[in-house]
């Protein structure tokens, strides 16, 4: 009987109406920067007394009591630990000798802010995550479990020497890559899971609103914290964690880790966050 | 080996403040791991900051201590430049000991 | 004895052989709502968009029909059915509306 009734409910809340406004774009060109600019007005409006910058602190932007608690956690990062560990594994040589840096430019160091890219000669997104995995079967190495504790640390210390960096998200002039950015775009605004909620329902609906005993983080800047320490995790979360477990919290059968729609996300929601700092790696209750 | 403790002191006046991280498990022996058996219980018991031969501060913790506890508190009577020592002993006899100074 | 024959021997193998198909059916509609509803998640999945809980319900029904509770089974298994089918059709809605959530 109960089981009829949870259909009938998710019946419903597919005939639900949207809350927002529901002006039935004809323009089916894909115009990243009119959203861009779109997306940006409707926080810095819906908030206005929040600096721009501090978006990309997520919860903390939105309640000050989380805040206080935050900063004080932040003065002794639990994060620290698999930013030292990241650290090590970054210096430490391949069998073949070569390291992380010769794979990237700069060395590797301060360039996380330009991740991701969409890659011409593969045709896809690329994030960082993806990177150092290429990186690493370039050089003969294993490559590492995207939901797990050594790409966290790795991700978690490229993260902290790119701090206070502004975002550097492009798209080329190039169909796939447009292409690319709206199936991210779709992602974040298809609703899915037995739950019925997309990622918009929650971080562009309902940002600083409650989900149990949580704090909404706003979309916009969302992507600027990763890796991140979640105290609910009691430990490292990769960008994969963390878009797997929100799939599943919404009842909807997650995709594997750096699947091409996961990184379709990424490129859209990274692009979103243009100009904005890097703030990871990031410490969530 | 890296140490499991990172510690922050800082004498302000006669009152030094310090903040300490330490890398611990901490299982109470109470959780189950994915395959349905109990992690057997690995949790720091003491935990003690020393400063010219005194123990200034002890924690007596246990399972119920989360993973990778912080932990915080002042004392009087440390200068800038002094020796501060950590240490702690878990319930499996195992230990740690960090000498950090006083900034 | 001897006047059950040929016949009566037919009678008695034949209402064995209705006893066995009696028995045989509940177990072949579980396979046929089980199959159903795994071809569904199937199509579910080609969409990217199955539900957790058509996983768990698909499951619940295999270990009912483990146990021999055959009706219980059957009903599960056309419950992940239905959720595998309400997860196809919010993807194909979703294809068409998304767009409306867009902020503009």
């Amino acid at each position: 009987m109960r089981r009829a009734v949870m259909l009938g409910l998710a019946m419903l809340a597919l005939a639900a109406p949207y809350a927002l406004a529901a002006e039935s774009q004809a323009a089916d060109a894909v115009n990243p920067q009119a959203d861009f600019k779109a997306f940006r007005k409707y926080f810095t409006e819906r908030f206005p007394k929040v600096p721009l910058n501090d978006f990309v602190n997520g919860p903390y932007s939105m309640d000050a009591g989380l805040r206080k608690q935050w900063e004080e956690i932040d003065a002794f990062p639990p994060y620290q630990f698999a930013v030292d560990k990241g650290k090590e594994m970054f210096a430490t040589p391949f069998a073949d000798g070569k390291t992380y840096a010769d794979c990237f430019p700069d060395k590797g160091i301060g360039i996380r802010q330009n991740y991701p890219y969409f890659d011409g000669k593969s045709g896809e997104v690329i994030t960082l995550d993806v990177a150092l995995n290429q990186c690493r079967e370039a050089n003969g190495e294993k490559p590492l479990d995207y939901s797990k504790d050594d790409m966290a640390a790795l991700t978690a210390y490229m993260a902290f020497t790119s701090r206070g960096k502004p975002f550097d998200i492009k798209i080329p002039d190039d169909p796939r890559a447009l292409a690319a950015y709206q199936k991210g775009e779709e992602y974040f605004y298809t609703r899915r899971g037995q739950l019925n909620l997309s990622c918009a329902s929650c971080h562009v609906q309902n940002p600083g609103g409650h989900l149990r005993t949580e704090v909404l983080a706003p979309a916009l800047g969302i992507v600027a914290a990763l890796p991140i320490y979640r105290s609910e995790w009691g430990g490292m979360g990769t960008t994969s964690r963390r878009l797997t477990s929100c799939n599943s919290q919404v009842r909807a059968t997650p995709l594997k880790p750096e699947d091409e729609q996961y990184r379709d996300l990424e490129y859209y929601l990274s692009y979103m966050s243009n100009g904005l700092p890097i703030s990871g790696p990031g410490a969530r209750p | 080996m890296a140490s499991t403790i990172r510690v922050r002191a800082v004498a302000s006046g006669d009152t030094t403040e310090v903040q300490a991280l330490v890398q611990h498990p901490m299982d109470s022996g109470f959780v189950k791991d994915a395959k349905g058996q109990l992690i057997p219980p690995h949790y720091i018991e003491v935990m003690e900051f020393q400063h010219g031969g005194k123990t200034v501060f002890t924690a007596f913790w246990g399972p119920a201590v989360a993973k990778d506890p912080y932990i915080k508190f002042s004392f009087k009577g440390a200068h800038k430049g002094d020796d501060l020592t950590i240490s702690w002993v878990d319930n499996k006899g195992q230990s740690d000991s960090l000498v950090g100074k006083i900034l | 004895m001897r006047r059950l024959g040929m016949i009566g021997l037919a009678v008695i193998f034949s209402i064995g052989g209705f006893a066995n198909a009696a028995l045989a059916a509940p177990a072949d509609d579980f396979q046929a709502a089980l199959a159903k509803a795994e071809a569904a998640n199937k199509q579910a999945g080609a969409l990217k968009n199955q539900w957790t809980t058509t996983a768990q319900e698909l499951k619940t029904a295999q270990a009912a029909a483990a146990a021999g509770h055959y009706d219980e089974a059957i009903k599960d298994a056309q419950h992940a059915l239905a959720l595998a089918e309400a997860s196809i059709a919010q993807a194909k809605e979703q294809a068409a509306v998304w767009k409306q959530a867009v902020v503009r």
